[in-house]
């Protein structure tokens, strides 16, 4: 029971309250390059994200929304983390933390990238509440191909 | 053959302790507590009664129904159209060919809508729900609509969750040509004055469609009484199998309506020039059914019937009495949908929590209960919340249930501050 009450410590670690309670850039960019939705309908957990790109570096993130503690922390977290980072750079930080949430048991060794987002790490032992913690990046990641093809299609019209 | 009749005296005094012993699941535990299970209006715990009634129907009686010359399948056919008569008294139907056997009231609803509804709607004629209405009450009207040109209106409700009688009347007029209602809500727990809002689409000609999933579990249903012209529900929230509902409809209309699905079962004579149909209630039965879903909801009903849904009722509006008093003084906590006249659910939400982080933490405690917006996402919006907690209760629940529902949300607060 003990181990138990761990894994549900290890969920609602001190730094998930917090960035629940108090959002990190929790307001709508004006100045932004694309502003994505995200939507999950299971739970209605909802984010618009805002992204400012320059020279394929993410000069600012901000993002609005509601829904539960790990949905908001996750997307606070992420904005926090993506700040002056590639858009390669990114897409790697992408991968390593959907591997954090997603792969049952034990890491071995986390990849030193993550940084702050290693204390979502414990969503892993909590198959329904993953989504949660995954919808920003998943809306990251279809604002940035979006762009990405946006971009082109100007490319190629010229 | 009745397990629980040994638990309801003759002075009915009902040993409810008892009776909650017929229930092999809610002796399980989780998370290393025992479970409190308080999801009843998402679905309901199976008795002994339902589960060994399966377990022998297909030990001793498996066969196709209406079909067989021999004696096994005449059982089958005996067992399935038993449960059909155990309906028709259970609602106080008429006719056990008011009966149709269906997959859930979801069907039961796109059945009415589309038999019914689609060849009599001409565009401008209008279709009447309510605000508090399930996904599966408003969604068959809106593919109706659009095939028709139909428009779908919608009766507001007020703050404490309850339909505004004097806005129904306003709303109902000339071009109305069916009300859909919801008798209980599953999302607040109103039950709807509906035997009174029946009566006066009647004085206007209109028929009235009730979706009485959330209603049957918790309180007596007449239909004759009512009055109503279709009634749907579910076998799955009235401790019976899942995959199985009941429309109710009065004879006149449904003689009236084309088939909703064509195949087996639903024909008298096939020909590829032409096709008879089958008479009521096969003529809406196509295909082999859910045979043994249907027999073990007569097993339920006849549970449910041996304690008496008014015992049944009363009990559980004292349970409902009791977690209402228990939550509404825990600080940062709100009940939504408080109506004069509720059954046991309440929802409710934390101004520190989202729901779904109350659910997660209840889990650890054992509890199981509801987060999010229970397919009622129009309700969410009328109370501007994104989601609620849904607590829902039956007969077998306790105030120990409540009283871990307390813990639980404690045990939230001490989390989330």
């Amino acid at each position: 029971m003990n181990g138990e009450l761990e894994e549900l410590r290890e969920l609602y670690q001190e730094m998930i309250i917090d960035h629940g309670r108090h959002p990190r850039n929790f307001k709508k960019l004006v100045d932004h390059s694309f502003c994505q939705e995200g939507y999950n309908p299971i739970c209605g957990d909802r984010i618009t994200l805002y992204i400012k790109v320059e020279d394929n570096v993410i000069r600012d993130a901000c993002f609005e929304g509601a829904g539960c503690a790990i949905s908001m922390a996750s997307s606070s977290l992420m904005t926090e983390q993506i700040k002056n980072k590639t858009t390669t750079e990114v897409r790697q930080l992408f991968e390593a933390f959907h591997h954090l949430v997603t792969e049952p048991g034990p890491i071995d060794k986390l990849p030193d990238c993550l940084g702050k987002l290693t204390v979502l790490g414990g969503v892993r032992e909590f198959p329904s509440r993953i989504k949660c913690a995954t919808l920003a990046w998943h809306t990251l990641n279809v604002g940035l191909e979006n762009d990405f093809h946006a971009q082109s299609q100007i490319v190629s019209t010229e | 053959m009745n397990s629980c009749e040994r638990f309801v005296q003759a002075d009915k005094e009902i040993n409810w302790t008892a009776l909650r012993e017929d229930f092999p699941l809610l002796s399980r535990q989780m998370h290393g507590k025992p479970l409190v299970y308080l999801d009843n209006a998402a679905t309901t715990q199976k008795p002994n009664a339902v589960i060994e009634r399966i377990n022998h129907y297909y030990r001793q009686e498996n066969a196709n129904v209406h079909r067989g010359i021999y004696e096994l399948s005449e059982r089958a056919t005996q067992a399935y159209e038993d449960t059909r008569d155990k309906v028709k008294r259970f609602l106080n139907a008429r006719q056990r060919e008011e009966i149709i056997f269906v997959r859930g009231t979801t069907e039961a609803i796109n059945l009415v809508a589309q038999s019914f509804a689609r060849p009599r709607l001409k565009p401008g004629d209008e279709i009447l729900i309510s605000a508090m209405e399930h996904h599966s009450n408003i969604v068959p009207w809106q593919i109706v609509c659009k095939q028709t040109g139909a428009l779908l209106k919608v009766i507001p409700i007020n703050d404490s969750g309850e339909i505004i009688q004097d806005q129904y009347r306003a709303l109902l007029n000339e071009n109305t040509r069916l009300v859909a209602i919801t008798h209980i809500s599953n999302a607040l727990g109103t039950i709807n004055p509906v035997k009174e809002m029946i009566a006066l689409a009647h004085t206007n000609d209109i028929p009235v469609l009730l979706d009485g999933a959330q209603a049957v579990p918790h309180l007596p249903v007449d239909v004759q009484v009512l009055d109503c012209d279709f009634y749907a529900f579910s076998s799955h929230k009235i401790y019976g199998p899942t995959g199985l509902g009941v429309l109710y409809g009065k004879r006149s209309y449904l003689e009236d309506m084309e088939p909703y699905q064509g195949g087996g079962d639903m024909i008298s004579h096939v020909s590829f020039e032409n096709t008879e149909y089958n008479v009521l209630p096969y003529k809406f039965e196509a295909g082999t059914p859910h045979i043994e879903g249907v027999v073990g909801f007569g097993a339920a009903l006849d549970y449910v019937s041996a304690i008496g849904l008014d015992h049944i009722l009363a009990h559980e509006q004292q349970l409902l009495d009791y977690a209402a008093e228990a939550l509404q003084p825990i600080e940062g906590l709100r009940i939504i949908g408080t109506a004069n006249n509720k059954a046991s659910i309440i929802s409710f939400v934390m101004n520190t929590a989202h729901p779904h982080d109350i659910s997660t933490i209840m889990d650890y405690e054992g509890v199981a209960i509801r987060a999010g917006h229970h397919c009622a996402m129009p309700v969410m919006e009328r109370f501007k919340v994104p989601a609620t907690a849904r607590a829902s209760m039956a007969f077998y629940n306790n105030e120990a249930d409540i009283n871990r529902l307390v813990e639980g949300i404690m045990q939230v607060k001490k989390i989330f501050g």
